[in-house]
């Protein structure tokens, strides 16, 4: 079987938990015997060699002669309006509102030579241009490709799957990693909403990483519920023995994530608030960036915490392997979780975790302590007793290792191939 | 007899480096060594090995009976000097023994202690003098605080520890009604004389000078002078204090600031009435006038000449609290058996660090962008607070030794 999956991070070039979801999902199908081509906004190069296939949208010539892609894109109307991106800007420093040059999108077809287009693989602030950019040049592949069926994740592909999908008439399984209603709560972009409502409705499949957002794709978007499974994300098994800690009597506490409302950042340095008077040696670490940084340092400062608390910045995959070692409790109070996948990542690393109710993860794993991301409190309680209890830090490595070695992409990815079996028969 | 006071501020941090949070406990080395060094050089270069040489002229010429003037360099500044431009201290020793220089105290690392600490306030000032001592053979008589912060405990401090006089800030909440052109006293220690900055003179070099959208742009050498001319007769003593820097780096010779300076001094002495003194000398010839209070700190920056650009957020407070919270650790350690630890004590404390967290954005951002490392008020503070986690933790360290 030949799968065409379109998606915006592949590693090493990622932001976050989706491309870290893809590149296991990938390599479980390609134990199936599936083969994969997974086609990015642009490579890093530094992929390492493997059994599947990358390719750059900046690598696809788009054509300067009429065909049928360039006819089905004049049929097509794009949005141009002033945006909310927020939870997804990168830096600290990025404007929050950004003009969408949408007249200016996509070339004209009636250019005189074929044209490669550019792209930044990142969450600018024109990334929803560059989402406009990454449908049209994957359209090509209409023609130029073969696959059986296309695998879309997350809205930001899936207008391109919906555009391959009308040229060739092949099957669509969009893959919903989190939904806007996550990340932006009640207040959701309605162009991001649109395309993810749209994706739903014209694919033949929806898998979503765990229960609890297969109820908010069927809720929010009025999706049929026997067209969504819920097929749970997994940990790839660890490559690496966990470094020798230094004898710190420093504790050190643990976010990791983007500083954005679905996080739920500011729950975490309430907890810290409640805890750093009654265990001195904690330390908080504050691992990520986005739209919440600066009120939440300024909210550390104003709680005269800056002492007690480090603000790393966004982290790549080798230094978020060091913090986990230096780590002795990880928690993640995501106001709103589709899955979870650094609370695996941590637990991997031996690190215990304390998760939202409010996340996917929470329904795959037993060995962990969970709690209501507004209960500060009992936050407070459960980071006070992992730090106080190492009794309760050897049960957690014991029976969560264990429950680890069940959450296997081999696993997850025989799920995916039955979904795509029962959309090709 | 008309005189002029001129005392430049000549100053450097030491910046930090980017320090992450994986660097505490594992790195101790926390400042931009490459970065210091090639300001440090560079302003030599551009300022004062150029206006040190500048003034020296002046001095031989009109002698220093005519033409003196005052410095105060930080400890910081001077163990920069030592470390990276060693011909720009030469230079200022030089400059020194020509008889027209005098020497002011401040605390050794340019900081707020005063705002915190007696011991550590005191501490560093004495510091400061040996340094001084041992530096230019010199013995500082007028005392000049960080910024020009200046408050009623600060003046009985000062008045206490032997100096004659401090300069403080011309600001209407000081002055009222008063002019700063005459020498004042302490309310809080009569003993001590009180020299005011005149901030409209003193910006107009310091800020406005090169400023194409100032009504008196080009500032002619004539026209300033003819400003001094036409001060009421019976205002005598003309304090201009401003930073060094500006001669060279806030204004670029470009803008012709050196032949400006030397063409309004000429022009200024050919009136045999006129003099540039220190502020030693001014209390020679001057009687004060009146007793200032000032139960509230005031400074020298910003619009509002208050605190409000060093310690007015929430980051600004929460660093600096943190930072005096460790002084009790340094109590039991001796500096010749934890010089690093001292070392980074001073340097931590200068009032850079907090200046560089400013989030007012508003006319003085121009000021506060310069020589700023950082690209926000948040970097700084996140930077500085992994550097004390750090610096604490080898405290305590130090403590259980």
């Amino acid at each position: 079987m030949k799968v065409l999956m379109l998606g915006w991070e592949f590693p090493p070039r990622i932001a976050g938990g989706l491309g870290v979801a893809c590149y296991g999902l990938v390599k479980g199908l390609v134990h199936h015997g599936v083969s994969v081509t997974f086609v990015m906004p642009l490579r890093s190069g530094q992929e390492p060699p493997n059994s599947y296939r990358l390719l750059g949208a900046n690598e696809i010539e788009t054509p300067a002669e009429e065909t049928p892609a360039t006819t089905f894109w004049k049929q097509v109307r794009f949005y141009g309006v002033e945006t909310y991106l927020g939870p997804y800007l990168e830096q600290l420093e990025r404007p929050i509102l950004t003009f969408l040059a949408v007249p200016e999108t996509l070339p004209e077809t009636t250019t005189s030579a074929p044209l490669r287009l550019f792209f930044t693989g990142k969450y600018g602030a024109d990334l929803l241009d560059e989402v406009y950019r990454y449908a049209y040049a994957v359209s090509f592949l209409a023609q130029r490709e073969e696959f059986d069926l296309i695998h879309a994740h997350d809205w930001l592909t899936y207008l391109a799957g919906i555009a391959l999908k009308r040229l060739t008439g092949k099957p669509l399984v969009v893959h919903i990693h989190a939904t806007e209603y996550d990340r932006s709560g009640e207040n959701p972009n309605p162009i991001i909403r649109d395309i993810e409502a749209q994706g739903f409705a014209e694919a033949d499949l929806v898998i979503a990483v765990s229960f609890y957002t297969r109820s908010i794709v069927i809720e929010k978007y009025g999706v049929p519920p026997e067209k969504v499974w819920a097929i749970h994300n997994a940990v790839l098994p660890k490559d690496r023995q966990p470094v020798e800690r230094p004898p710190h009597k420093r504790k050190v506490v643990t976010f990791l994530g983007r500083v954005t409302y679905q996080k739920g950042p500011e729950y975490f340095v309430e907890a810290a608030a409640r805890l750093a008077p009654k265990v001195p040696e904690a330390h908080f670490v504050v691992a990520g960036t986005g739209d919440k940084l600066r009120s939440i340092i300024h909210r550390v400062a104003e709680l005269r915490l800056g002492s007690r608390f480090s603000f790393t910045g966004f982290l790549p995959p080798a230094e978020v392997e060091r913090l986990f070692d230096l780590s002795d409790v990880y928690v993640m109070p995501s106001v709103s979780e589709p899955f979870g996948i650094s609370a695996l990542e941590a637990l991997r690393a031996g690190v215990p975790v304390i998760i939202s109710k409010q996340s996917g993860v929470a329904e795959v794993l037993r060995y962990a302590l969970k709690v209501d991301f507004w209960d500060v409190e009992r936050l407070a309680d459960l980071i006070y007793g992992v730090l106080q209890y190492p009794a309760i830090t050897q049960f957690f490595r014991k029976f969560a290792q264990e429950e680890l070695s069940q959450l296997q992409w081999e696993r997850s990815s025989a799920r995916v191939l039955q979904a795509y079996q029962s959309v090709l028969t | 007899m008309r005189h002029i006071c001129l005392y430049f501020q000549v100053h450097q941090p030491f910046r930090l480096r980017i320090y992450r949070f994986f660097d505490i406990g594992e790195l101790h080395d926390y400042y931009h060594e490459l970065n210091n060094r090639v300001l440090m050089q560079r302003i030599a270069k551009k300022c004062y090995l150029p206006m040190n040489a500048l003034l020296k002229k002046l001095i031989t010429r009109y002698t220093p009976e005519r033409f003196s003037v005052a410095f105060s360099i930080s400890g910081t500044a001077l163990e920069q000097m030592q470390l990276y431009a060693p011909e720009a201290l030469e230079s200022f020793q030089d400059l020194y023994a020509t008889g027209g220089v005098e020497l002011l105290a401040e605390t050794y690392a340019h900081g707020l202690a005063s705002l915190k600490s007696e011991t550590e306030f005191r501490r560093q000032v004495q510091l400061h003098a040996q340094t001084l001592q041992k530096l230019f053979s010199a013995q500082p008589k007028t005392f000049r605080n960080t910024e020009l912060v200046f408050f009623d405990q600060l003046a009985s401090w000062v008045a206490d520890m032997g100096y004659t006089a401090i300069l403080a800030e011309g600001a209407s909440t000081l002055l009222g009604w008063r002019s700063p052109n005459f020498l004042y006293t302490a309310a809080a220690a009569p003993s001590l004389r009180i020299l005011l900055r005149n901030y409209p003179l003193s910006d107009d070099i310091a800020f406005r000078f090169s400023d194409p959208t100032w009504p008196e742009y080009p500032l002619t050498a004539e026209k300033f002078a003819q400003w001094f001319r036409s001060l009421p007769k019976h205002e005598l003593l003309i304090n201009l204090f401003m930073d060094y820097e500006t001669f060279g780096e806030h204004q670029w010779a470009e803008t012709g600031i050196f032949s400006f300076f030397e063409a309004w001094v000429e022009n200024m002495l050919q009136d045999k009435e006129v003099r540039y003194i220190t502020p030693q000398t001014a209390l020679a010839y001057h009687e004060p006038i009146g007793q200032l209070e000032a139960p509230k700190p005031l400074s020298w920056a910003d619009s509002e000449r208050d605190l409000t650009a060093w310690l007015g957020n929430d980051m600004q407070l929460d660093a600096f609290e943190s930072l005096y919270a460790l002084e009790p650790l340094l109590q039991n350690l001796s500096p010749e058996q934890h010089p690093d630890l001292h070392r980074d004590w001073l340097r931590l404390q200068t009032s850079d660090h907090f200046y560089y967290m400013c989030t007012k954005f508003f006319a003085d951002g121009d000021v506060h962008k310069y020589f700023n490392p950082y690209d926000s008020p948040y970097e700084a503070y996140v930077t500085y607070m992994n550097v004390l986690a750090d610096f604490r933790t080898r405290l305590q360290n130090a403590q259980n030794d």
